[in-house]
């Protein structure tokens, strides 16, 4: 019987010749990552008398949520994660020098083909476009993984979405995820891993792999691989910090159902308040006012998506009743902007340009909404509340979509502006 | 050991998310504060009537949404014994392992309580029944570590005990 990637990462750490959905197992983590949550994770240790972890070198620190400190709290739990990652010995830790999490660990080489990860942050599954089993756990699971090193798994169920076709000009890989999360719900991937195949799967740049495995947690799922190939490879070189394999599932692997998906007549996609499978196209999302505009996140802020955004935003301006937050990934997406003059188009546009965090994304800081204020964002998710009073609302949508509101000062298609492959020219 | 728990049943719907349960808003909060709001925008008498011992019986996708393990800590801290559901979101379900608040996945329990009706939930076994109206229904039962867990209280609990063994 051939495994799936999922059952094949969990046998493999779990120290198993095969493993079958349904089954539970113990597992070596791989690698562990926190955020400001390593605060609390110390504190619980610490209450149980708990003074080491497992292994320094397999614990990656930064803080990303809340950077600068937005509050005199949380620049008292920056002190505990700064005192807690020199007791511990954390062998890699970014402090607020490097940008969101689920960017910054596979640039800087940790995430690699096959490895087991756990995150505090339920958007960990973005290392599945890596071929990397990445998953969110709470406070106190990240707990027992920081002292033992291991954690129990209940083997998911695997479906795949099988993509093909070319996507129309300005439609992108978030219009894709969000049209599944409004075709088969919020839950069609619940408790299971899910492999985003076909040509159109292959053919996908890594950022564009990287939102939809992303948002692959909220349509449920555990996991959600992309199977690495030679862009995984050539991304790696320079940056891995350990060699590594690609990995890939067996021809026999069972999977419980495929999905076949064709692009090639796909709209903008637009998730309506308060749920991100209360999906619409552009064309039913028109002329709603928006207050707000971010392009940012962990789901869409890289290069790629300023690019898409600068293309749009060139030489025009951010419609005057429109604030617009820009806030690139990391800070080697910040420098690369900066360097090839996509921030000059921005800042140009009207544009305001945050620090690599998830601020706003969350209703943090760095621009939340009041209420009866309306925002379109590229991030991923709308419930109520998420940034900043009860009676706002989200909107989600591609970098394209968001720029091209963001001119309007309404929800707008982006398909009428500029297309794809004029950034060179610019 | 966990035991044989009997209580109050409180209904709830679909898609029950972790911001309605320990919304945003309080999320700065001490716990005293935060459990008085717990799933008020879907019952405003949920968090003032529960007693110590009810159980929340509920549908699809219990406890989606972010990681927050505020969500299965503020429950807990009400006193509710177990929450059973059709599903669960995948964390929340991790989460209540974790601080040792009892679950049991259900898909028929839903729809055979009315809120108010008298339960009781074997764990080990996933049973529920509906003393009410003397009906049994079979969860999926959890894996033996997974119940160690539950039995010690949480997993921090359960890692305290295994290391003074």
């Amino acid at each position: 019987m051939g495994m799936t990637m999922a059952e094949k990462i969990l046998s493999r750490a779990s120290g198993q010749y095969e493993v079958a959905p349904g089954q539970f197992v113990t597992a070596k983590i791989d690698l562990a990552m926190a955020h400001e949550a390593i605060a609390s994770v110390f504190v619980s240790l610490a209450s149980i008398g708990w003074d080491k972890v497992w292994d320094p070198s397999r614990i990656v620190v930064l803080l990303d949520h809340y950077v600068p400190a937005c509050t005199e709290r949380y620049a008292d739990i920056h002190k505990v994660v700064r005192y807690a990652v020199k007791q511990w010995g954390i062998k890699h830790y970014y402090g607020e020098r490097a940008g969101i999490c689920h960017q910054v660990l596979p640039e800087k080489g940790h995430v690699l083909p096959g490895m087991l990860i756990v995150g505090t942050d339920s958007h960990t599954t973005t290392y599945g476009a890596f071929g990397a089993a990445g998953t969110g756990i709470g406070f106190s699971e990240m707990a027992y993984v920081f002292a033992t090193g291991q954690l129990w798994f209940k083997v998911p169920e695997t479906i795949r979405f099988s993509l093909t076709g070319a996507f129309p000009d300005n439609v992108f890989s978030k219009d894709l995820i969000l049209f599944l999360a409004g075709k088969f719900s919020s839950e069609v991937a619940q408790y299971k891993s899910v492999e985003f195949i076909g040509p159109l799967a292959e053919e996908m740049s890594l950022s564009s792999r990287m939102t939809m495995s992303n948002m692959a947690v909220e349509i449920g799922a555990k996991f959600g691989f992309f199977v690495p190939d030679q862009k995984v490879s050539r991304f790696l070189e320079g940056r891995a910090k350990e060699s590594f394999a690609l990995i890939a599932p067996d021809a026999h692997a069972r999977y419980e159902k495929t999905y076949e998906i064709d692009v090639s007549s796909l709209e903008p996609q637009v998730a309506f308040p308060f749920s991100v499978d209360n999906v619409r196209p552009i064309t039913e999302a028109r002329d709603i006012q928006i207050h707000q505009a971010f392009i940012g996140s962990c789901t869409n802020g890289r290069l790629e998506d300023l690019h898409v955004a600068a293309k749009i935003l060139r030489g025009k301006q951010v419609h005057p009743d429109v604030r617009l937050l820009v806030t690139p990934a990391s800070w080697e997406v910040y420098r690369q902007a900066m360097q090839d003059g996509t921030l000059e188009t921005l800042i140009d546009a009207g544009a305001i340009i945050e620090n690599s965090s998830c601020g706003p994304c969350f209703g943090a800081h760095l621009g939340l909404l009041g209420s009866d204020e309306n925002c379109i964002a590229s991030i991923n998710r709308n419930f109520k509340g998420r940034m900043g009073s009860p009676k706002a609302q989200v909107f989600l949508a591609s970098p394209a979509t968001v720029a091209a509101s963001a001119l309007e000062g309404k929800i707008a298609d982006p398909r009428g502006c500029a297309t794809k492959g004029e950034w060179e020219k610019c | 050991m966990l035991k044989i728990m009997r209580g109050k049943v409180w209904k709830f719907g679909d898609n029950v998310d972790t911001d309605v349960i320990t919304p945003g808003i309080y999320m700065d909060a001490p716990m005293e504060e935060m459990k008085k709001h717990v799933l008020e925008a879907m019952n405003p008498r949920f968090p003032r009537e529960v007693q110590p011992g009810d159980v929340i019986i509920a549908g699809k996708n219990f406890g989606c949404g972010s990681s927050r393990e505020t969500a299965p800590n503020a429950i807990q801290a009400l006193g509710v014994a177990a929450v059973v559901a059709a599903s669960f979101g995948r964390i929340f379900f991790r989460n209540a392992i974790a601080i040792g608040l009892p679950i049991i996945t259900c898909p028929q329990a839903a729809e055979h309580f009315q809120e108010g009706e008298e339960a009781e939930l074997d764990i080990p076994q996933a049973l529920v029944k509906n003393l009410t109206r003397d009906s049994t229904h079979s969860g999926e039962v959890l894996a033996g570590e997974v119940l160690d867990i539950l039995s010690a209280g949480g997993i921090l609990a359960w890692l305290k005990s295994r290391r003074a063994a």
